[in-house]
């Protein structure tokens, strides 16, 4: 099946490792990808897990990739089986001439009824349960084991696992050395028994200098404390929690008073999410930068409170981090799923700002403009990342900050403005942009007025009153007006060639699309790129879509949600859009898009494409 | 309901508090609730407390619910922001808010169903996190805004206007409050402003969650015969266990009150709560015995009233948050980011 022949695949391959979670291979995948990074080359890591602490089958997904690919390509070069109950699944996953790694310590016939793929087997068991006592230590050291017989297979170094290890555990100096002679023992068989390196290895590059390797939840979080997030309330869901988690490590090292000890932060651990995204509210009103993280079905319970925010005008953000649904859906699994629900989330006519990160590296610029844009509009803004950006490391630049940077508050009216007003009132368009003024408690009896979710007057107070209640809700529309021009901006790739084929992505997709363009530049088939980044959609996204004959629309959920909410919110002609749409819960492949896009727009008959190349 | 402004005429002879404001200042809008309503006699303890105690009424903040009882956080101290929340959600309001700015005095007013029902699981974890507040429920045994429904306090065998019978026990707000660990419990009846200002005044200088259940006539739907929450059938079973004066600690050094009778309970900044039990053997600081008592008086039909529980050792969400004295809303950015070289440090770990 590959196109290209092997001995050119150096740096250009697809590692699959199949263990059962619970057995600390997690280490041993994490060592390998770090060692492939430090070694200049660019790699991507994806981790499949079940939902559940122990026992079930968990696959993890190394690409290297000279290209820079990081996005499943859709293919297996090298599978790692460890796991008795998939090893037939697992075998035949391996793409053509690729290789297939298991433990030999027990005779596994099954494996060997490929012939278009080489099989290797080694003791792992066998080894460890020779140099390591303890039933738990030799499980362990297993899967330690298959990183040192990788390295041998790849030409990795082991001075830089060792260095991996001795910052892993730079205060358990012991398991290094123990980590180490479980690689070594790998290493060493590997290389007494196989030609060392196969023709598929590794070889340094310099490619990953100023870029790191990061998984979104984290640069999220770091944003959140970036941004000056005093309060930050959640109830615990997969797969937001780390996010939660890193903002609350960030804060216990950077935000604690050295003197006093005391905390320059409120972590709080609500009852459930109708508390979470009430505290958020709370504070929000009150003036702290607060937020909360969650995943579908916590958004789905958010919502009446979403309404509120909207109608009160109560800054807050949220982070959306998408599972498959519907309900509990497949908690550890990736979608774009509630594209739809966080845009117009609760009852009664409520939008909302909402932004798109499609890498860590956006996720942690986006955490700093979503606060920003909360309280510039006065409106919940939804960072909606999913599994495959959050729980995945991934490698991006370097985030970088500005010194001169200032959070923007908003039209939050201080003291000396408000002793010098006659009376305050809180919902005026004073500026013509739909943005009213707002004061916090606690500073000037004058600046009090009465937040609520009834109906009321742009003076602030309750009404029934048919023209007074319009007045507020049109005005509400000139507001969502003016965050089109405040939301991120799409990332507009032209073809370069004349084309009138367009393709509209968002999020975590964004990799894929990109490696599929190239791919299908190839092949003489091209296409100009537009990445959503904010809702409401700016102009720039109206302009892309008039400016197509066809428009590829690529998203990772079942019922074409980004196409509806472009069909909805632009002037678009339905009839122009065609949907590609990825939810098995996988993150989408490259080979996906390829195949999709084929299906419509024939390639130039300049060269013959092998069939067999897109699965 | 239109807004209609009352004429704000001062007058040299109103009394004036530390501040020299008078009780006018601490008014609202004009209540839109029906004539009679118990939760009206409510807000003007609250005004009358809140007076008292002078506080500045922007250091005040007023949050509510859903219900005819959360409408009233609009009718006094219009010089403090006021928060009409989502029905049964203002505990976590409240949590949100007293985050982000932990000096200023929470006023929580809620009704029956508001808490015992909708907002059941809020009111318990705020009381767990012992959040510093005054949460007062406005209890009528009905759904007043909805128009009669039983709530969840509704006792058994109480007759709704239509004449049917409520057949399920009721929750009690005391009870639950007390067995969550509440660090200050209460029940007044909004008939009875001598009872209840003091006690308004004792939880809001309480630091923490201090609770008052205030049994509130609902006059529309839960007055006649056959109510167990009517004017009437309160009056007559109505037994006050414990008068609570409260001293505030300026008033300390001139209060006169005879020693024996009176068992003072200092509070965290000096005032004390001057407390005369009613009951002999009642002791207002033993958890279990008095939960006991107040279990023993309701299965009698009888509503154990006055300050029933206090604890003033407990630790409020800030102390065990170990959040600093000044409020968190007003923290600069560079006590909040770590920075460029910050950032530096923090991504060497991802290299
Ligand atoms: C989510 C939701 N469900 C239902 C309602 C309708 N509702 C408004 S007030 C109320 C009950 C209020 O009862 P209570 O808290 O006892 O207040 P009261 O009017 O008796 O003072 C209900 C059910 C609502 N506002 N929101
Ligand atoms: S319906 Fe009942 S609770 Fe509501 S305002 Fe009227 S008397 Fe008060
Ligand atoms: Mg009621």
């Amino acid at each position: 099946m590959p196109a290209v022949p092997a001995q050119d695949r150096v740096n250009d391959f697809v590692i699959k490792i199949a263990t059962v979670n619970g057995t600390g291979s997690a280490s041993a995948n994490t060592l390998l990808m770090k060692a492939i990074f430090r070694s200049g080359i660019p790699v991507m890591g994806k981790n499949y897990f079940p939902s559940n602490i122990q026992g079930l089958p968990t696959w993890y997904e190394i690409r290297v990739t000279k290209d820079a690919h990081v996005a499943r390509s859709g293919r297996v070069d090298i599978m790692v089986a460890m796991n008795a109950e998939t090893y037939g699944k697992d075998a035949r996953e391996v793409a053509t001439g690729g290789y297939l790694i298991y433990d030999s310590t027990w005779p596994r016939p099954a494996l060997f009824t490929r012939e278009d793929i080489t099989v290797i087997g080694v003791p792992l068991a066998k080894l460890c349960n020779e140099n390591f006592n303890g039933v738990r230590t030799r499980i362990l050291m297993k899967n330690i084991c298959y990183a040192g017989v990788l390295a041998a297979l790849l030409d990795l170094d082991l001075a830089k696992m060792r260095e991996l290890l001795a910052e892993t555990y730079a205060k358990k100096p012991k398991l290094v050395e123990s980590n180490m002679q479980a690689i070594q023992l790998g290493y060493d068989y590997a290389k007494a028994h196989f030609a060392c390196p196969l023709p598929l290895h590794c070889a340094p590059l310099d490619q990953t200098a100023g870029h790191i390797l990061i998984d979104g939840n984290t640069a999220a979080g770091l944003g959140a404390m970036f941004a000056g997030a005093t309060v930050g309330a959640w109830y615990p869901i997969t797969p937001s929690t780390s996010l939660m988690d890193a903002y609350k490590s960030f804060c216990d090292k950077w935000r604690v008073d050295p003197q006093t000890g005391r905390k320059n932060f409120a972590f709080i651990q609500a009852e459930d999410e109708l508390a979470a995204i009430g505290i958020v509210l709370g504070a929000s009103w009150n003036g702290a930068r607060s937020f909360t993280a969650t995943s579908g079905p916590g958004i789905s319970l958010m919502s009446e409170f979403f309404g509120l925010a909207y109608y009160a005008e109560i800054p807050a953000v949220i982070f959306d981090v998408q599972r498959v649904g519907p309900s509990t859906g497949m908690p550890t699994r990736t979608q774009q799923c509630d594209l739809m629900i966080c845009a117009y989330a609760s009852h009664g006519d409520t939008k909302h700002v909402c932004l798109y990160p499609a890498n860590p590296e956006e996720c942690f610029y986006f955490a700093i403009a979503a606060f920003d844009l909360a309280e510039r509009l006065q409106t919940p803004v939804m960072v909606l990342s999913d599994l495959d950006i959050g729980m995945n490391d991934w490698m991006c630049r370097d985030l970088k900050w500005d010194d001169a940077w200032q959070p923007d508050r908003g039209k939050v009216l201080p003291l000396e403005e408000i002793v010098k007003l006659e009376k305050f009132y809180r919902y005026l368009d004073k500026d013509d942009d739909g943005i009213p003024y707002r004061t916090l408690p606690g500073v000037h009896p004058k600046a009090a007025y009465f937040t609520r979710g009834s109906g009321h007057t742009q003076y602030g107070a309750y009404t029934e009153d048919a023209t007074d209640y319009q007045i507020v809700v049109d005005r509400l529309v000139r507001k969502f007006h003016t965050a089109r021009g405040l939301v991120p901006k799409p990332v507009i790739e032209m073809a370069g060639t004349r084309t009138d084929v367009g393709i509209i992505a968002a999020g975590s997709s964004d990799g894929a699309v990109r490696e599929a363009l190239d791919v299908l530049r190839g092949m003489g088939v091209h296409a100009n790129y537009l990445r959503v980044r904010g809702f409401p959609f700016n102009d720039e996204v109206d302009r892309f879509l008039a400016e197509q004959r066809l428009v590829f629309v690529i998203e990772q959920n079942r019922d074409a949600q980004l196409r509806s909410l472009l069909t909805l919110e632009t002037p678009v002609e339905k009839s122009k859009l065609r949907s590609l749409l990825h939810y098995s819960g996988m993150p989408i492949s490259s080979s996906f898009i390829v195949k999709g896009v084929l299906a419509e727009v024939a390639p130039k008959p300049l060269r013959a494409v092998s069939p067999g190349q897109f699965p | 309901m239109t807004f209609i402004p009352k004429p704000k005429v001062r007058h040299p002879s109103l009394p004036r508090n530390a501040l020299g404001l008078t009780r006018r200042d601490y008014e609202g809008v004009l209540s839109t609730l029906c004539a009679g309503c118990g939760h009206d006699s409510i807000t003007a303890a609250l005004t009358e407390a809140i007076w008292g105690l002078s506080l500045e009424p922007q250091n005040i903040a007023k949050l509510s619910g859903i219900g005819c009882s959360s409408k009233t956080t609009a009718y006094f101290v219009s010089g403090a922001h006021g928060f009409n929340s989502v029905h049964g959600r203002m505990p976590s309001i409240a949590m949100g808010a007293s985050a982000a700015n932990r000096n200023l005095a929470y006023v929580g007013v809620s009704g029956d169903g508001d808490t015992l029902s909708i907002g059941l699981g809020q009111f318990c974890h705020a009381i767990r996190r012992n959040l510093n507040m005054l949460y007062v429920i406005e209890n009528n045994g009905v759904y007043g805004l909805t128009k009669g429904q039983f709530s969840a306090s509704a006792d058994i065998g109480s007759r709704a206007k239509k004449g049917e019978e409520n057949q399920q026990p009721p929750i009690d707000p005391v009870l639950l409050a007390m067995s969550l660990g509440a660090s200050f419990v209460a029940r007044s009846f909004s008939g009875d402003k001598a009872q209840l200002v003091p006690l308004l005044q004792a939880g809001l200088r309480h630091r923490g969650f201090a609770l008052i259940d205030v049994l509130s006539p609902c006059v529309t739907f839960n007055d006649h015969e056959g109510s167990t929450k009517s004017y009437a059938y309160t009056r007559e079973h109505y037994e006050p266990a414990v008068n609570a004066d409260f001293v505030p600690f300026e008033r300390e050094i001139v209060a006169d009150y005879a020693e024996g009778e009176t068992h003072p309970v200092v509070m965290h900044d000096g005032s004390r709560i001057l407390l005369r039990k009613f009951a002999k053997d009642y002791d207002p600081t033993d958890r279990v015995a008095a939960s006991g008592y107040i279990q023993e008086r309701l299965r009698q039909g009888e509503y154990l009233t006055g300050l029933l529980y206090i604890d003033e050792t407990q630790r409020e969400f800030h102390e065990v948050n170990g959040t600093p004295d000044a409020p968190l809303n007003g923290l600069h950015l560079p006590a909040l980011s770590p920075g460029s070289m910050g950032l530096e440090k923090i991504l060497s770990r991802y290299r």
